[in-house]
């Protein structure tokens, strides 16, 4: 078969479209969250998806239907338990994201039938993405990205310094608020494409790898986007040749650039200085 | 008449069951340089947060250019350099001029956009700071005195009518301290921006400013440095330097 021939299957060509788009969301939302130190909440708010798609196949309808109002709840729920009970971010994370999967396992063990289908959502598939799933995350990556944009000063200062950024006028807890929404919407589009178990990787990995090689702050963003992309594009085509789980490839692409990027900090720009 | 920046009046502000401000009162005119001295734990920063609207007084009242903070919409006239330099993150894939252009922001519309146009108004607080050689630089990377520079910098960039700054020479040499303190006399008396410091710097400060608010949870004293004496309570957070306090009264006055 000629190399080129891949870019013929229909099924090919919605993954790599599909995962161009959620590997820039993933990429530049990353980067914030990165920053943030709230890595952590793309893991948790990927244990409650699994809870709610277990919920939405327990009922019968289209699993992400369920998932998404549950897991926008819940990223609510990690900020006011943080706001009100006065406990740290991770340890409300931990709290909402075991509650999701205990949730999941319940319902799988008391429905029985659901493990195969519960397993597909948990390691995904962007190669089985259809038409309707492909536009549904274009248009929520565009829209997400959009408000990324209009908001991109605030979100570099509040992850800056949250006190200065709120001196300046800035309304830091409502876009605090905004930030974990569109976590939980783009956990939830992502799903498809890594599976939930694999999701903060493509939120994580491109943007710490950014970190360690880029001089600016744009550039940053820059770069985390483009290993976020190349690693998708290269993830689907590797495992398409060499019959792997597409979303895994995607991860250990992902975890190939980031050592490199840690090599070049730490060898060559070093050696430089 | 002057303009009143900022007034307290009989602020009070508990952290659970512990009393942290009680009957705090005060007000700073235009042009007033202010320095806030007072033991650690005293409620300095805490004050701060009050007036910046970070906080909500338990009781009392505080206006910011005659607002409430709660209701005050004017954040390009304040500057401000929080206490905490050491929680930086140290890689944060910043450079300099990219730190200090964030000090424009509470003077844009929406969406709010850093322009070719803001160059100038960069390029003039890095060199205030005498940073501009490093504007290239990771802020990640600069020495702890060289990260305060930037970020005081940042707070300048606005050309703000109020600078607050909490513990700013923390990490500067003395050289630098002087330098620093040197080019916040200049502005407060060149373009008459009212300048609201909070230090330990006790040594130096009555060098500069024109007016001394000692805080221990209320006020000791509040006033101008000709009308400073220090009382009893006051006599070991002073210390050493309660004749230099007394000394720089004089040069003042006589400034």
């Amino acid at each position: 078969m000629d190399m080129l021939d891949i870019f013929s299957h229909g099924f090919i060509q919605r993954a790599l479209i599909t995962g161009f788009f959620i590997a820039v969301l993933c990429s530049t939302l990353g980067v914030f969250l990165v920053l943030r130190n709230l890595s952590l909440i793309g893991d948790g708010l990927a244990h409650v998806t699994f809870g709610g798609v277990a919920l939405g196949l327990f009922f019968q309808t289209y699993p992400i239907y369920v998932a998404l109002p549950v897991v926008l709840l819940s990223s609510l729920g990690i900020l006011k338990l943080k706001e009100k009970a006065g406990i740290f971010g991770d340890t409300a994370i931990g709290i909402i994201s075991s509650l999701g999967i205990a949730i999941g396992i319940l319902i799988a063990s008391i429905a029985g039938g659901l493990n195969i289908d519960l397993f597909s959502y948990l390691f995904g598939n962007i190669l089985a993405i259809n038409k309707g799933e492909m536009a549904t995350s274009i248009i929520m990556s565009i829209a997400l990205m959009a408000v990324i944009y209009i908001l991109y000063q605030e979100l570099v200062y509040i992850s800056f310094d949250e006190e200065s950024a709120m001196a300046s006028g800035i309304k830091v807890d409502r876009i605090n608020t905004l930030l974990c929404l569109m976590t939980a919407l783009t956990v939830v589009l992502a799903m498809k494409a890594v599976g939930i178990l694999l999701v903060t990787a493509l939120l994580i990995l491109p943007s710490v790898s950014a970190i360690q090689i880029a001089k600016s702050f744009t550039m940053t963003l820059v770069l985390s986007n483009v290993l976020g992309i190349l690693s998708v594009i290269m993830g689907i085509i590797i495992s398409f040749f060499i019959n792997l789980p597409t979303g895994a490839t995607i991860v250990l692409v992902n975890f190939i650039f980031f050592v490199f990027a840690l090599f070049y900090k730490n060898i060559i720009r070093s050696a430089g200085r | 008449m002057s303009i009143e920046i900022v007034s307290a009046k009989e602020l009070c502000f508990r952290y659970n069951s512990t009393e942290v401000l009680s009957g705090v009162s005060f007000s700073i005119k235009k042009g007033d340089y202010l320095a806030i001295v007072g033991p650690n734990g005293s409620g300095k920063t805490t004050l701060i947060k009050i007036i910046l609207g970070f906080l909500e007084p338990t009781a009392g009242g505080v206006y910011l250019f005659g607002c409430a903070p709660s209701k005050f919409g004017n954040w390009e006239k304040i500057g401000y350099l929080p206490q905490k330099l050491a929680s930086l993150n140290p890689h944060f894939p910043a450079t300099v001029r990219e730190v200090v252009a964030l000090g424009l922001l509470s003077r844009k519309g929406f969406p709010k956009r850093i322009g070719l146009h803001d160059q100038e108004a960069i390029d003039y607080a890095l060199s205030l700071m005498d940073i501009a050689h490093i504007k290239d630089e990771f802020i990640g990377e600069l020495s702890g005195g060289q990260q305060q520079r930037v970020l005081i910098a940042k707070a300048l960039v606005g050309d703000p009518e109020l600078l607050i700054l909490d513990e700013p020479t923390t990490a500067l040499d003395p050289e630098g301290r002087d330098r620093f303190f040197s080019t916040l006399q200049k502005l407060n008396s060149e373009k008459k921006l009212t300048i609201i410091i909070i230090t330990h710097d006790i040594g130096t400060i009555g060098r500069y400013a024109s007016r001394l608010l000692y805080l221990d949870k209320r006020v000791v004293f509040y006033g101008g440095f000709d009308d400073f004496c220090i009382s009893k309570e006051m006599t070991d957070y002073f210390g050493e330097f309660s004749q230099h306090i007394i000394c720089h009264r004089h040069d003042h006055g006589h400034a």
